[in-house]
């Protein structure tokens, strides 16, 4: 949050001088994206976002909930206010890993973990997401894989993503790769289904279709 | 009834002796089993962060395609991979509940001359064998029974979770069940459900981590000898890192991890060449030694 700094304080003890800065510690209506919620819950299954009775069920039987920056019950609430920056750009939404734990327990049956995923594609969609975080990384080379071969081949898809990451990394985890190469559990061969041709015409129709609704 | 699989990615690669001993374990138990002609991705976790309608009609590519292949219309797609099985359901009630994005869906697989009808079902091989197929015919198939076998079953995720209605999605007992009809002691163990890390032991590798060790621990603190997925991406966190977990973390972790459906072939007598065991890192043993003399039993 980029909240505005009125003054400087200099508090001088025995140990040391500290510079303490005055900011302001809450953000006005008015700087708040109030469309930003309804925008969230217009996607699939998101409409019961707004319902939710902030009970923290989400955050307390979420596994990841201690290594987030805003727990699971606040994205929800954060979402709903219009703290889309905040929201867009927390680690959260990249933690979450699709266990559906809140979803089933919700009160409210919101579908938290899809109200993630919408953020996740939002937060890719304009650019708010930390460039060598791996996780949207891995996303987007998956992705890219999918739509030309029709399957996903692992040990490529690793590749690609070390080497938009993290080089060094790949060195480290290539003994892991030999001995799943050498047990028959890798290959590295890419995967492909055999009408290529058919899925990439569903899926450039999936986008036409999409130009059209919009229009 | 009419079984078609649907191996996913991971089957053909991390998971091979998912799909070697599931393959195996059909055979052994008669039950008719046909490939999916020219599957596609199932779209995975990533793909929806992506794009969702198109990760939909992948999914419903596979879905379309069991229809035309099953002849009857009414498939039964078995899909052992718990991220396929998650997304596969998922698409499927996503467009009952949306038709909009079914007429989305269809719009394009109607270029291919394709057609979401809907009338597949999505199911995972665990529920087959437990409740198509039945415990009793299992237990009567035995021929190795898993004596004194401490077993820790793990459900995972996605297999449970949420739109599965085969088993409770917090406490589910099906391979619990499955396991005292082949003759072994599956462990009361409340972590069965929660996640093993997924993905994050590839990206956010010290989070993942810290997640699969807390349930191999406790595994391991309830003296389970081994630890059983259906799933090939808890397997792979759960079983490829206990040495990087005991270097980083200094602990004593030391459990094997198989599929179920390996333990359920041992216990039928199908050889472990087949059911793929060769390829574990961490290998089991079946039998637990009778105990000597006067030692006492454990409970
Ligand atoms: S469990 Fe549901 S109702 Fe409770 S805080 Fe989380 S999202 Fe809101
Ligand atoms: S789905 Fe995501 S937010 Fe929900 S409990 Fe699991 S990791 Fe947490």
């Amino acid at each position: 949050m980029i909240l505005p700094t009125f003054a400087f304080i200099y508090s001088n003890n025995k140990h040391k001088t500290e510079k303490k800065a005055v900011v302001r510690r809450i953000k006005y209506e008015a700087e708040l994206d109030h469309n930003f919620g309804e925008h969230i819950a217009a996607h699939a299954y998101g409409e019961r976002l707004m319902s939710c009775i902030q009970c923290g069920t989400c955050s307390a039987t979420c596994p990841l909930s201690h290594y987030m920056d805003y727990t699971p019950r606040k994205v929800i609430a954060m979402t709903r206010e219009g703290f889309k920056e905040e929201v867009l750009n927390s680690l959260t939404i990249w933690l979450c890993a699709s266990c559906y734990s809140c979803v089933v327990q919700c009160p409210r049956q919101i579908h938290i973990t899809d109200v993630m995923y919408a953020l996740k594609r939002e937060a890719i969609a304009s650019g708010y997401f930390p460039r060598r975080l791996p996780i949207p990384v891995l996303a987007k080379a998956f992705f890219n894989l999918v739509k030309r071969n029709g399957r996903n081949t692992e040990s490529w898809l690793l590749v690609n993503l070390y080497m938009r990451t993290n080089p060094f990394k790949m060195f480290k985890e290539s003994i892991l790769g030999l001995r799943l190469l050498l047990a028959g559990r890798m290959s590295l061969i890419p995967d492909r289904i055999k009408r290529r041709a058919e899925l990439s015409t569903i899926l450039k129709a999936v986008q036409a279709g999409k130009g059209a609704s919009k229009s | 009834m009419n079984y078609l699989y649907y191996p996913g990615c991971s089957l053909h690669s991390t998971g091979r002796a998912y799909h070697e001993s599931m393959i195996a374990v059909f055979k052994a138990l008669e039950i008719p089993l046909e490939e999916l002609d020219d599957w596609n991705c199932c779209g995975a976790t990533s793909y929806f962060s992506i794009d969702e309608t198109e990760a939909f009609a992948l999914a419903a590519r596979n879905l379309e395609l069991a229809e035309n292949q099953s002849g009857n219309g009414n498939a039964n797609l078995v899909a052992p991979c718990a991220a396929c099985y998650l997304v596969l359901t998922k698409t499927q009630h996503y467009l009952t509940t949306y038709p909009d994005i079914k007429n989305k869906v269809n719009d394009a697989l109607d270029k291919v001359g394709l057609h979401y009808e809907g009338k597949t079902s999505v199911r995972h091989p665990l529920d087959v064998l437990v409740n198509d197929y039945g415990l009793e015919e299992i237990s009567r198939r035995v021929k190795k029974p898993l004596k004194g076998l401490k077993v820790a079953c793990y459900y995972g995720c996605q297999v449970v979770r949420p739109f599965a209605t085969f088993d409770d999605a917090l406490y589910p007992t099906s391979m619990d069940r499955l396991v005292k009809a082949l003759g072994g002691e599956p462990i009361d163990w409340p972590l069965k459900t929660r996640c093993c890390g997924g993905s994050l032991t590839g990206t956010i590798q010290e989070v993942g981590l810290r997640l699969s060790r807390a349930l191999l621990r406790d595994a391991q603190k309830r003296k389970a000898d081994i630890l059983i997925t259906c799933c090939p991406l808890c397997q792979h966190n759960l079983e490829c890192y206990q040495g990087r977990i005991n270097r980083k973390m200094h602990d004593h972790i030391d459990l094997p991890v198989a599929y179920f459906t390996q333990l359920m072939g041992v216990a039928l007598g199908i050889p472990e060449k087949e059911l793929g065991i060769q390829r574990l890192f961490n290998k089991p043993h079946f039998t637990v030694e009778a105990p000597m003399k006067g030692e006492p039993v454990h409970a």
